[in-house]
C-alpha cells in the first residue's frame, strides 16, 4: 500500500483543497438537523416571519451543500484520475523492463489482470474515499466529543468500545487482505484459460476439445466463485459486528444510566440527548464499515501493485572496472562462454567465437541444440554464468541499454506482429522516415505484397498479424530488423516459412544493401547459411563443427548430414 | 474540457438490459424472496430497539424513581433484539452474497461457452485482453452492484413507503411539497442518466481497448526489450491510459452531481415543510384553522412528519448515489449481453449425422469462397481426395492454401459449392463429428501453461504415460523432455522462453500423433524443425500418414515430390494439378518454382 499510496503525494495539494471543501459542505449539511431542532424547540408558533427566516437558512445550507459537494466530488475525480492514470503508466512501464525470468515468475496473465483489475480496485477506492471518507468520521469524531461533554462516564462505554472495533477491524483486515490476494489470483487464473483459448481456439476446435476446456473453465470459474464467497463472507461479518457492538453499548449506557439516576449522578434528558447521538455514532460507524471493506480490497490490490513496482531489474548495467574492456579489431567476440537455464545442465558450453564487422555468421544444428540461446546471451536476454561476450571490445554487461540495443535489429523466434498498419509494424514506433520502410521492405522481400494490398503499406493487421501468412509475417519481421540499417542484424529462425527463391533473394540483398553490417543468422537450412564466413555447427550446447561452407563439408561429419538430408529437399511454397 | 463531442451516440436498451438482469436475479428466488422478507425482519428488529430503548428511558424518567424491573425488562429485549437484528442482517448479506455469485458464476459460464461456439473468426478479429476485459472487469462490476445494492434499493422502497403512509397520516397538505419535489427529483435524474449513460458506455469500451493493447504488447515483450522500446510503447499505453481515465472522469464528472443534487432537492423540501409546518402551526394555535380542518396540525405533528419526511428523503438520496453504480452496471452489462448475443456457429442441422469410421473420400465441388462477403477468396475449387491419398497443396504465399484447410474442418461455411466426406455433404455431419475425423498439426505451435505430459494427453482423452512417451519418442522429442529436470511434468510457461519454437512444434507433433484420426491435416507441419529431426521423423510420420487421407501444405519438396496429387493454387484458383512428373511436364508454375532450387 505504502508504494501506491507515493503516487498520491503529488496530489496531496489538490486533495487538500477538494477535502476541505467538502468539510464545509458536510458541515453545512450536517447543520441541518440543529436548526430543525432548533426550530422546533424555540421558534414554532411563535411569529411566521421568524419561521420563514429559519426556514430560509436550511434552504440556503442545503444549497451550500449541494454546490461544495459536487464541486469537492468532482475535484476528487480529478486527483483519483491522475493518481490512478500515472501509477498505472509505471506499472506498465515496469512490466515492460521485467526480465524474461521476471514474466514468468509473474505470469502474463496476472501481470495483465494487475494492470487492469488491480489497478481499477485501488482507483475506486481512492475516489470513494474521498467522497465518502470525510462525512462519517466528523460526524463520528463530533459525536464523541459532544457526548464527553455531555457525560464524562456515559461515553466511557462507548470509548470502552472502541478498543474491541478496532481490534476486530485489525483481524478482519488481516483476514480479509489474503482472502482478497486468493480471488485477485484466481483471476488471474481464469484470465490465463480464456487467454490460451482465444489463442488456441484453432486447436481446440480442430480436437474437439469444447467440451474439455469448458471443463477447465468450469474449474477456475468455480474457484473464483469459491474464493470471492470466502472473502465476501468475512467481510459480510464486520457491519453486523460493529453495529452490534455499537448498540450493546447503547444497552450498556441505558443500564448503567438507570443506577445513575437513581443516585442523582445525572438526568434522564441528558440520557436521552445521549441516546441520539449514539444512532449518529452507529450510523456513521456503519459507513466507515463500508469504506474499510472497500480499503481491504483495495490493500490487497495495491500490494499486487507493489510487487511489479518492487521488482529489481535482474539485468542492470555492470561496472566497467569488474567487467574490463579487451582489446580487439574484432566486432563480435564470445570468450568461453558457458550458460545453463536451470543451473544443472549447460545449456551453451564452452562458446568461442570471434567476428569482425560486416562479416556473415551461420549457426546451425538440431532443434534444441542450444542455437538461439547463444542469441539470447548475445542480446542479454540472460547473463552468461562463465566467460564473456564482447561488442567492440566492451563486455555486454556494461554497456548501456540504450546505447546496446540500438545496436541490433532482430528478428526472434516470438514473432511479434500487432493490430496496427504495416508500415507501423515496420516503424515500430522508432523515428524512421517513410521512404526508409519501403526500402527495407524491398530488402525483406516484402515490399511486393504489401504492394499488392489495395491500401499498401497503410494494409491494417489483426492483433498477432493473424490476417497474413506465416512467409508474409516473417518478411515484415526481417523489415523491421533492417529498417534502422544496425550494426548488428540477427535473424534467428526467422526464415523457416521463406520459400527458396525468396531466401535466395533476402540473402542476395541483404549482401549488396547491408554490406556493413554484422549478420547473425540462425537457421535450419543449410542453403540459408552456406554463404557466411562462419559457420557454427550447435549440437547439445557446444560448438562441433566451424568454419565455412566448404571446410565444413568435409570437416564435420553431422554438418555433411544436414546438408545432403537437404539435398534435393529443398524448399517449395 | 469538451463535454459534447465525445457522447457515445448508440442507444441502449436500458429497459431491456434491466428486465435481462431482473430475469438473473429472479432465477434465484428461492433465495431472493427470503433475503427481501429476512431485511424486513431485520429492519424491524432494529427499529424495535429504540422502542424499548424508550421504554426504559421513561422507566429511568420516572417521576417516583426509576422503576428498576421496567428497565431490566427493556434491557433484555434490548439485547434480544439487536443480536438478532445482526444476525439476520449477517445471514442476508451471506444470502445476497450466494445470489450474487451464482448470478456471476452463471454469466461467466454463458459468456466463455458462447465464446467457444463462437467461429475462429472472432478471434480473429477481437482483441484478446478486450475479451478478458468482458469476463473479468465487466462481470465484476456487475457483481458488486448485485451484491451490495440491489438490498438497499430493495430496502428503500420499504421504508420510502412506510414513510409515506405515516405522512399522509399527520398531514396531507404537507404532503403536496413531495408532490412538487419528488418528480422534480425523478425528472433531474432521467435527465442526468441521459446524459451520463453514454459516458459510463464509453468508460467500460475504453477499459476493454486499453486491457486489449495490454495483453497485446505483454506478449511481445521480448521484442520490444530488443529493440529497446519500452518508452515507446508505454508513452502509446499510455496514451490509452489517459483515454480511459479521461473517460471515466467524464463520467464521473455528471455522475457525481446526482447525490448532491437529489440531496438538495430532500433538503429543500425539508425546508419547505418545516417552513409551511410552522405556519399551518401558528395558525392552528391561534385557532385560524378549525381542528378539524386538513391543515390543522399540532406541534409533535410538526416534528414527527419532519422526522418522517427526513427519513423518506434519506433512501432517495441514497438510490441518487448508487445510481452511478447502477449505471457502470448497465455499460457492463451491455457489453456482456452483447458477446452473449453474438452470433455463434450455425447449429447442426437437426438430422445431422455422426461421421464413424470414415473411409477418408473427400470431394470439393465447385467451392468458392470469401471471409467478407464480396471478396472472394477461393474461386471454384474442385478437387477428389481418395481414401488413403496424400493431397499436397502448394502456390505463393496468401493464394488461398490455408483457406482450402479452414474449409475442410468447417472453420467457416463456404458460400457455394459443396464439400463431401465419403460422399456427405459436410453441413450434413455433425461438426464436432466432422472434426474429430481429421489430426490436424499447424504451423502455428499453441500450447497451453501446465505439464509437457498434459499438452500432450490433450490430443486423446485419458491418454497413459506410456502413450504418452511413445508418440513423444516418434516425434523426436522424447530424449529433450527426459534431460529436463522434472521431465514430462515439467510445466511450460507463457513465454515458453527455455524451449525453442521447433521443440513446440514437436511437442504439437506428438500430441497430434497421438489422436488418432482416419484423416490427417499438415499445415507447414514441420516448418521450423530442422531437416535431419525432420527425416528422424519422417519415419514417424509416414507411418501417421500411412493408409490415411492426408493434406499437406509443406514446403519441402521431398514431402510433395511423393504426393499422389499436388494442386497449385495461386489467386484462390487452382492452376495446376497433377502428380510430379505431370506437373513437371507441363513446366508451369510448380516446375519453376522446383527447378529454381537447382538454379
Amino acid at each position: 500500500m505504502k508504494t501506491v499510496l507515493k503516487y498520491l503525494k503529488a496530489y496531496y495539494g489538490r486533495m487538500g483543497l477538494g477535502l476541505s471543501i467538502k468539510i464545509i459542505g458536510t458541515v453545512a449539511e450536517l447543520m441541518l438537523p440543529y436548526i430543525l431542532s432548533h426550530i422546533l424547540a424555540n421558534v414554532m408558533g411563535k411569529s411566521a416571519s421568524d419561521i420563514v427566516l429559519w426556514g430560509c437558512l436550511m434552504i440556503g445550507c442545503s444549497a451550500i451543500a449541494c454546490i461544495f459537494n459536487v464541486k469537492a466530488n468532482r475535484m476528487a475525480a480529478k486527483v483519483s484520475r491522475d493518481f490512478a492514470e500515472s501509477m498505472r503508466k509505471d506499472l506498465f512501464a515496469k512490466t515492460l523492463k521485467l526480465s524474461a525470468a521476471q514474466t514468468d515468475k509473474f505470469t502474463i496473465p496476472s501481470l495483465e489482470s494487475r494492470i487492469t483489475t488491480d489497478s481499477y480496485h485501488v482507483y475506486s477506492f481512492i475516489n470513494m474515499m474521498q467522497r465518502m471518507g470525510v462525512r462519517a468520521p466528523i460526524m463520528l469524531v463530533g459525536g464523541i466529543t459532544i457526548t464527553l461533554f455531555m457525560d464524562a462516564y456515559l461515553s466511557l462505554v462507548m470509548i470502552a468500545i472502541i478498543p474491541f472495533l478496532f481490534g476486530i477491524v485489525l483481524f478482519i483486515r488481516k483476514k480479509g487482505v489474503g482472502l482478497y490476494t486468493k480471488v485477485q489470483k484466481s483471476v488471474d487464473g481464469m484470465v490465463r484459460v480464456v487467454r490460451e483459448d482465444s489463442q488456441g481456439i484453432r486447436v481446440i476446435k480442430a480436437l474437439s476439445k469444447t467440451d474439455y476446456e469448458k471443463r477447465r473453465y468450469d474449474d477456475v470459474n468455480r474457484e473464483l466463485v469459491k474464493n470471492e464467497t470466502r472473502a465476501g463472507i468475512i467481510m459480510g461479518t464486520v457491519n453486523p459486528i460493529m453495529t452490534m457492538l455499537m448498540n450493546m453499548g447503547c444497552v450498556a449506557v441505558v443500564a448503567l444510566s438507570a443506577s445513575r439516576v437513581a443516585n442523582h449522578q445525572s438526568h434522564p434528558e441528558t440520557v436521552i440527548a445521549f441516546m441520539q447521538y449514539f444512532t449518529h455514532i452507529s450510523m456513521s460507524l456503519m459507513a466507515v464499515t463500508r469504506i474499510f471493506v472497500m480499503y481491504t480490497k483495495c490493500s490487497a490490490s495495491a500490494k499486487r501493485i507493489s510487487e511489479v513496482l518492487l521488482t529489481e531489474e535482474d539485468i542492470s548495467v555492470m561496472p566497467k572496472s569488474d567487467y574490463p574492456d579487451i582489446f580487439s579489431s574484432n566486432h563480435i567476440v564470445f570468450d568461453k562462454v558457458c550458460f545453463s537455464y536451470n543451473g544443472k545442465r549447460d545449456n551453451a558450453h564452452d562458446i568461442s567465437f570471434a567476428l569482425k564487422k560486416g562479416e556473415k555468421l551461420g549457426i546451425i544444428g538440431a532443434t534444441g541444440s542450444g542455437k538461439s540461446t547463444l542469441i539470447k546471451l548475445l542480446m542479454r536476454f540472460y547473463d552468461v554464468d562463465r566467460g564473456a561476450i564482447y561488442i567492440n571490445g566492451e563486455d555486454v554487461r556494461t554497456i548501456e541499454k540504450d546505447r546496446f540495443y540500438k545496436m541490433f535489429g532482430s528478428a526472434l523466434q516470438q514473432d511479434f506482429l500487432y493490430s496496427d498498419s504495416i508500415e507501423e509494424n515496420i516503424r515500430f514506433g522508432r523515428d524512421i522516415p517513410a521512404e526508409r520502410i519501403v526500402e527495407s521492405a524491398k530488402i525483406a522481400q516484402a515490399h511486393d505484397f504489401i504492394s499488392d494490398f489495395a491500401d499498401g503499406y497503410d494494409h491494417e493487421l489483426t492483433p498477432h498479424g493473424t490476417n497474413i501468412s506465416g512467409g508474409q509475417k516473417q518478411r515484415v519481421l526481417i523489415s523491421r530488423a533492417v529498417a534502422s540499417n544496425p550494426d548488428i542484424l540477427v535473424l534467428d529462425d526467422s526464415c523457416s516459412a521463406l520459400d527458396y527463391k525468396t531466401d535466395a533473394a533476402l540473402r542476395h540483398a541483404l549482401d549488396s544493401a547491408m554490406s556493413n553490417t554484422t549478420v547473425i543468422t540462425v537457421a535450419q537450412r543449410v542453403s540459408t547459411v552456406k554463404d557466411c564466413s562462419l559457420i557454427l555447427v550447435i549440437d547439445d550446447g557446444k560448438i562441433i563443427g566451424s568454419g565455412t561452407h566448404e571446410e565444413l563439408l568435409v570437416s564435420c561429419l553431422q554438418y555433411r548430414e544436414i546438408s545432403e538430408s537437404q539435398m534435393g529437399g529443398a524448399f517449395v511454397e | 474540457m469538451n463535454k459534447k463531442n465525445d457522447t457515445f451516440k448508440r442507444k441502449r436498451d436500458n429497459k431491456g438490459i434491466f428486465l435481462r438482469l431482473c430475469k438473473y436475479v429472479f432465477g434465484y428466488w428461492y433465495l431472493f424472496v427470503p433475503a427481501i422478507v429476512m431485511t424486513l425482519l431485520s429492519n424491524q428488529l432494529s427499529l424495535l430497539g429504540p422502542k424499548y430503548s424508550g421504554e426504559a428511558i421513561d422507566a429511568i424518567a420516572n417521576k417516583d424513581g426509576v422503576q428498576f424491573d421496567i428497565v431490566w425488562k427493556s434491557v433484555t429485549y434490548m439485547i434480544v433484539c439487536y443480536i438478532a437484528s445482526a444476525l439476520l442482517s449477517y445471514v442476508l448479506a451471506v444470502i445476497m452474497l450466494k445470489i450474487s455469485q451464482k448470478i456471476v458464476y452463471k454469466m461467466r459460464k454463458q459468456v466463455f461457452e458462447k465464446l467457444t461456439s463462437l467461429p475462429v473468426g472472432y478471434f480473429d478479429t477481437h482483441a484478446t485482453g478486450d475479451i478478458i476485459s468482458h469476463i473479468s472487469y465487466d462481470i465484476d462490476t456487475i457483481n458488486s452492484t448485485l451484491s451490495h445494492d440491489l438490498v438497499q434499493v430493495m430496502t428503500s422502497l420499504y421504508t420510502v413507503i412506510g414513510s409515506l403512509v405515516f405522512m399522509w397520516n399527520i398531514s396531507k397538505p404537507l404532503i403536496l411539497v413531495f408532490a412538487i419535489t419528488v418528480p422534480a427529483a425523478v425528472l433531474f435524474t432521467r435527465y442526468r442518466s441521459k446524459k451520463v449513460r453514454p459516458l459510463f458506455s464509453k468508460r467500460s469500451r475504453k477499459l476493454g481497448e486499453l486491457n486489449g493493447y495490454a495483453e497485446e504488447m505483454l506478449t511481445g515483450c521480448r521484442t520490444i526489450q530488443a529493440y529497446e522500446r519500452e518508452g515507446e510503447i508505454s508513452n502509446r499505453f499510455n496514451k490509452r491510459n489517459s483515454d480511459a481515465m479521461d473517460a471515466y472522469y467524464n463520467a464521473d464528472f455528471y455522475g457525481v452531481t446526482m447525490g448532491p443534487s437529489v440531496g438538495f432537492i430532500n433538503n429543500l423540501s425539508i425546508s419547505l415543510v418545516m417552513i409551511l409546518g410552522g405556519i399551518f402551526y401558528l395558525y392552528s394555535q391561534n385557532g385560524t384553522v378549525a381542528s378539524t380542518s386538513v391543515f390543522f396540525i399540532t406541534l409533535g405533528g410538526v416534528a414527527q412528519f419532519v422526522q418522517y419526511s427526513r427519513k423518506f428523503a434519506g433512501p432517495i438520496n441514497e438510490f441518487a448515489n448508487i445510481l452511478n453504480e447502477f449505471q457502470s452496471a448497465f455499460s457492463a452489462a451491455e457489453r456482456v449481453f452483447a458477446i452473449i448475443d453474438e452470433k455463434p456457429e450455425p447449429e447442426d442441422k437437426p438430422d445431422a449425422k455422426e461421421l464413424e469410421n470414415p473411409e477418408g473420400e473427400v470431394c470439393f465441388d465447385n467451392v468458392s469462397f470469401g471471409y467478407v462477403k464480396d471478396k472472394t477468396v477461393l474461386h471454384g475449387i474442385s478437387l477428389v481426395a481418395q481414401p488413403g491419398k496424400t493431397i499436397a497443396v502448394v502456390g505463393p504465399t496468401g493464394g488461398g492454401k490455408t483457406t482450402v484447410i479452414s474449409l475442410l474442418m468447417r472453420f467457416y461455411d463456404i458460400d457455394s459449392g459443396r464439400i463431401t466426406v465419403d460422399g456427405v455433404g459436410i453441413d450434413d455431419i455433425k461438426r464436432a463429428s466432422l472434426r474429430k475425423g481429421y489430426t490436424m498439426v499447424l504451423q502455428d505451435t499453441w500450447l497451453f501453461k501446465g505439464t509437457i505430459f498434459d499438452n500432450i494427453a490433450y490430443g486423446k482423452e485419458g491418454a497413459t504415460l506410456e502413450e504418452v512417451k511413445k508418440v513423444a519418442k516418434a516425434a523426436r522429442i522424447d530424449a529433450y523432455i527426459e534431460s529436463l529436470p522434472d521431465g514430462y511434468d515439467t510445466v511450460l510457461t507463457d513465454d515458453g522462453i527455455n524451449i525453442s519454437k521447433g521443440q513446440r512444434q514437436l511437442i504439437t507433433i506428438a500430441r497430434a500423433m497421438l489422436s488418432d484420426s482416419e484423416m490427417l491435416i499438415l499445415d507447414e507441419a514441420t516448418s521450423n524443425v530442422d531437416s535431419r529431426t525432420e527425416i528422424k521423423i519422417q519415419q514417424a510420420m509416414a507411418e501417421l500418414m500411412e493408409g490415411r487421407t492426408c493434406f499437406v501444405i509443406a514446403h519441402r519438396l521431398s514431402t510433395v515430390q511423393n504426393a499422389d496429387c499436388i494442386l497449385v493454387i495461386q489467386n484462390g484458383r487452382i492452376t495446376e494439378s497433377g502428380n510430379h512428373e505431370e506437373l513437371m511436364k507441363k513446366g508451369g508454375f510448380y516446375s519453376t518454382l522446383y527447378n529454381s532450387q537447382f538454379s
